[in-house]
This record gives structure tokens, sequence and C-alpha cells, in this order.
């Protein structure tokens, strides 16, 4: 869930107004698509919600936590109800896919027990049966998209925010993806995702925030991308 | 923590040193380098100061009994107050015969043709605990009943304490200096060998670890690290050491120059090395990440 109320987001080292006013609500168990060109303030707007970066003024609560007032040791049992998905995927890259997926569960003090039984299980949902033991850099750019997704979703958290995440995947494949973020939210789990891929947003019937100029400048549930890409 | 997560955290600390072992390398060997050359120069000073010592001993004082004591029993018995005087380190009585056999055996015997023992005193060779108290001690010695004279070297034992002196004085300014450089070059390497552990550690902010989390493994391969380098050193400063003192010994043979050996210091070594080296290995690995830190 996300509430941010006249939020706006001025870069102090560029003097740059990344977002201007923007109001904006994701109800728990939705499933939203953010969408607008680049430079509008797509990635400023997730940044705030993982609180990697704070806002200028306006205020914003994520899964109940006040990102307005959170201290900084407090972050991590905030991130822990967030799975975030970057575009650039951020896997680690000496760490077997395993690894990568189960440190995620480490983090957060599960037994060995509990991550042996479920590792395996989101490696699976993800369709990665049979590529544990390799590394990052040993396979495709769409394997490596959905370790990133498994470590997102080991945790069952209650929002999954990804940035861009189909951007180096074939049509194929992003539609692949679009399907599985289609089914972890039937289980309940709040979906956010940024994205540029017209299609792929008009494919679905989902509910559809456009910004440009750090605006929101439409919010529907007609499911339709309604910002045309020059 | 739980057992299994420490577990995990000790693992994980073992598996970073061996996939960035180039950087693992570069530290230990840092850390190496600079406690020899910190070693080496400890070493030398306390050689040079066990050397000072060696000869500040040879620089005894005599305590001459008064001649109204002739009787050798007597002049004996004031061993005990002679050895109870303050700064006294050892005492030995030598007769008046002793005392002319000894300067007879030094000189022509022509020359000491119809010398009489009874020239010679009664005497104790005393040495002391610290001479730079020389004038202090002789002049308690005096007041000793039944000693009449006593006879010091004072200018020279003044010298040797300026000496002595001289060499604490930069052997510390120069391992003080040693320390910092160490310090920052170490700090530096450490930061080197953590600067592509950045990303991942931005990484794992993001699933939601805590710093406690993410520092633990970093404290493991600082500490292994900070052993190894310390431990390497040990063994390393302990070759150098029989080498070089080997070599001084052949070339030096029948001289007045004795060593330290590298037994009596070897744990003092040893600590001194296994601590700063775990010291530098782990405060260095945890400033290193801590700015990597604040995501
Ligand atoms: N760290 C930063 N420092 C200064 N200015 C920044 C920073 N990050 C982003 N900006 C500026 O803020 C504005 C919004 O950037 P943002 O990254 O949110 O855009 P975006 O919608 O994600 O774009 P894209 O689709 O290209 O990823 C841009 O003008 C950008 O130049
Ligand atoms: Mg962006």
């Amino acid at each position: 869930m996300v509430r941010m109320t006249d939020v706006t987001k001025v870069y102090e080292s560029s003097g740059t107004v990344a977002l201007d006013g923007v109001d904006l609500s994701i109800n728990e168990g939705e499933f939203v698509f953010l969408v607008g060109p680049s430079g509008s303030g797509k990635t400023t707007i997730m940044k705030l919600i993982t609180g990697e970066i704070h806002a200028s003024s306006g205020s914003i609560t994520v899964n109940d936590f006040d990102m307005m007032r959170i201290k900084r040791r407090k972050l991590p049992k905030m991130r822990r109800t967030l799975g975030v998905i970057f575009q650039d995927y951020r896997l680690i890259e000496n760490m077997s896919v395993y690894d990568n997926v189960a440190f995620a569960m480490r983090v957060v003090g599960a037994s060995g027990k509990e991550i042996s039984r479920r590792v395996p299980y989101v490696l699976e949902l993800v369709g990665l049966e049979g590529r544990e033991k390799r590394l990052p850099g040993e396979l495709s750019g769409g394997e490596q998209q959905r370790v990133a997704i498994a470590r997102a979703l080991v945790n069952s958290p209650r929002m999954i925010v990804a940035d861009e995440p189909t951007g180096n995947l074939d049509p194929v494949r992003s539609l692949e993806l679009m399907l599985l973020f289609e089914k972890i939210n039937e289980m309940g789990t709040t979906i956010l995702v940024v994205t540029h891929e017209k299609e792929l947003v008009n494919a679905f019937s989902k509910r559809v925030i456009t910004i440009d100029g750090g605006h929101v400048i439409s919010d529907g549930m007609d499911g339709y991308y309604s910002y045309e890409i020059e | 923590m739980r057992l299994s997560r420490g577990g995990y955290l000790i693992r994980e600390g073992f598996r970073s040193i061996t996939t960035h072992s180039f950087m693992s390398f570069a530290s230990v060997t840092i850390i190496m380098a600079c406690l020899i050359i910190m070693g080496s120069v400890s070493l030398l000073s306390v050689n040079i100061d066990a050397l000072i010592k060696d000869l500040e001993n040879q620089n005894e004082i005599v305590a001459f009994v008064d001649d109204s004591i002739s009787d050798e029993d007597e002049a004996r018995a004031l061993e005990s107050a002679v050895a109870a005087v303050e700064n006294v380190s050892s005492v030995e009585f030598v007769t008046r015969d002793e005392a002319m056999d000894n300067f007879m055996s030094n000189y022509d015997d022509e020359l000491m043709e119809g010398i009489d023992e009874t020239v010679f005193r009664h005497r104790f060779i005393i040495h002391l605990t610290d001479i730079a108290l020389m004038a202090q001690t002789k002049a308690n010695l005096e007041a000793v009943t039944g000693i009449a004279k006593v006879k010091a070297h004072i200018e020279y034992a003044n010298t040797f304490v300026t000496i002595r002196n001289i060499v604490s004085i930069v052997s510390l300014v120069l391992i003080v200096m040693l320390v910092f450089v160490s310090v920052f070059i170490m700090s530096n390497t450490i930061k080197l060998a953590t600067f592509g552990r950045r990303e991942e550690i931005a990484i794992m902010k993001m699933v939601g670890a805590n710093n406690g989390f993410i520092r633990l493994p970093f404290v493991v391969e600082g500490l292994v690290l900070g052993m190894l380098g310390g431990g390497l050193a040990f063994v390393a400063e302990w070759g150098i050491y029989e080498l070089l003192t080997g070599k001084l010994m052949g070339t030096l043979t029948g001289s007045f120059i004795t060593v330290v050996p590298f037994s009596s210091v070897a744990l003092t070594v040893l600590a001194f090395y296994m601590g700063t080296g775990i010291l530098v290995g782990v405060f260095g690995g945890v400033n290193a990440i801590r700015n990597y830190l604040k995501v």
C-alpha cells in the first residue's frame, strides 16, 4: 500500500524538480502500471517508496510506515515488506542463483530449514529449476531477470515494486513476466510496475498511472496507455 | 543471534576472502609489510638498548674498605650493608690478595717487584640497577661505615644515559610515525579492497538487511586476514632476524657485541603482530564499508 500526498522531490545537486505535487494512492492487492516519458520521475517515485531517497515535502506512507519520519535503523524492517526489482537485476555476481535468492531469506533471519524449503519452490515458480548452481554471469538476460524476481518474491512481501523489469527482455519474455506478476497478484501481493512498453500495458486491463514532468496526468482503470511515445 | 545465522555469517566471511582473493592477498601483504617494518625497527632498538645495558654493566663501581679493617672476615661482613644500599644490583667481595693478583697479572712482574699486598685494600665490586643514579648511589655507599672511598666513572655513566635516551626517543618517534603510516596505508588498501563490494552492500540493504548483518562477514573477514597477516609477518620477521643476526655474529665473532635471541622476544612480537593485524583488519574493514551502509 502506498499513499503519497502533495509529494515534491527536488534533487539538490542539480536543482531538478523531479516530482511536483504528486498525489497517488495504491491499495492493498492492486496491480498498477506506472508509465511516462523518460525523465518524468518514475524512478524517483520508486526510490521514494523504497526509502533510497527522501522527499523534499509532502507525506508518504508505505505499508503503514511513515516514510517522512522513519528512522534509518527502521528502514530494514520497512524494506522487508517490499520486494524490489531493478531494471539492471542487481544480482550478486559471485553468488550462485540459489544463494542470490537464499541470502534474502537469511537477511530476515529465516532458518536453514525454511530456506531449503522455500527457495526451490520460488525458483520453480519463476522457471529456474535446474539453474540453481549457476552464477549470474552464466545466465541469459531473461534468466537473470527471473532470479531478481525470485529474490523479490522469496520473503512473500506485501508489495512488489519493479522498475522497468522488462527493459532487457524480448516481447515474449516480457509477456511471460507480466503473467507471472498477475499470478503473484492473484495470491494477494500488491504490484507496482514501471514500464515504457505500450503494447504490454494495453494487453492487460489494469490500472495505469501516467506521469509527465513530475505531475500525475492521468490515472484510470481502463488499462490504456494514454501517453504517446514520440 | 541464532546459531544457524552465525554459521552462515562465518562461512560468508570466508567465502568473500576466496572470491576476492586478489584483494585479500593485497591486504594481507600490506599488513605484513607494515608489521615487518615496524617490528624490525623495534627489534633494532631493543638490541641497541640491550647492547648499551651490557656496556653499562661493564662500568662497575669499586668501594674500598677502610684501611683500619684489615681482617678479611670483618671486611667481608660489610657486604650486607653495601648490598642494602639503594640501586645496588650486585656486590662482589674482593680481598686485597685477589686484588693484588689481579693487578699484577696485568702488569710486568719486574715493575711490581717489592710491592706488598698491604698497598691494596679489601674492596667490593658493585653493579648498579640504574646507572643514571650513579652519583647519588656513590654518595650513599661512601656513607656506609667501614667504606673509605668509592671509585666511580660518573662521566661515562652520563654518556651512556644520554645515548640510551637518544636511542629510545628516536626509536619511539620512528615507531609512532610508522604506526601512522601503516594504519593509513592499510586502511586505504582495505578501502580499495571493499570498493568492489559497494554494489553488493547496496543490494543487501535493498532486501532489508540491517547493518549488523552486512558488517559481520566483514568483521570475520578482517579478523581472518589480520590474523593471517600478523602470523605471516611473525614467521617472516623470525626468518629475517635469524638470517641477519647469524650473518652479523659470523663477521663479528669474538667481539663484545651480542644480540638478543629471537626466542626471548618471540612471544611479545607475536602478540603485537597478531593484535595489530586483527585490530587493523577488523576496524579497517568495518570503517571501509561505513559509507556504503548509508543507503
Ligand atoms: N540523483 C539525481 N540527481 C539529480 N537529478 C536527478 C537524479 N536522479 C534523477 N534526476 C533527475 O530527475 C528527473 C526524473 O528522473 P527519474 O529518474 O525519476 O526519471 P524516469 O521517469 O525514471 O526516467 P527513465 O524513464 O529515463 O528512467 C530527471 O530530470 C533526472 O535528470
Ligand atoms: Mg527510470
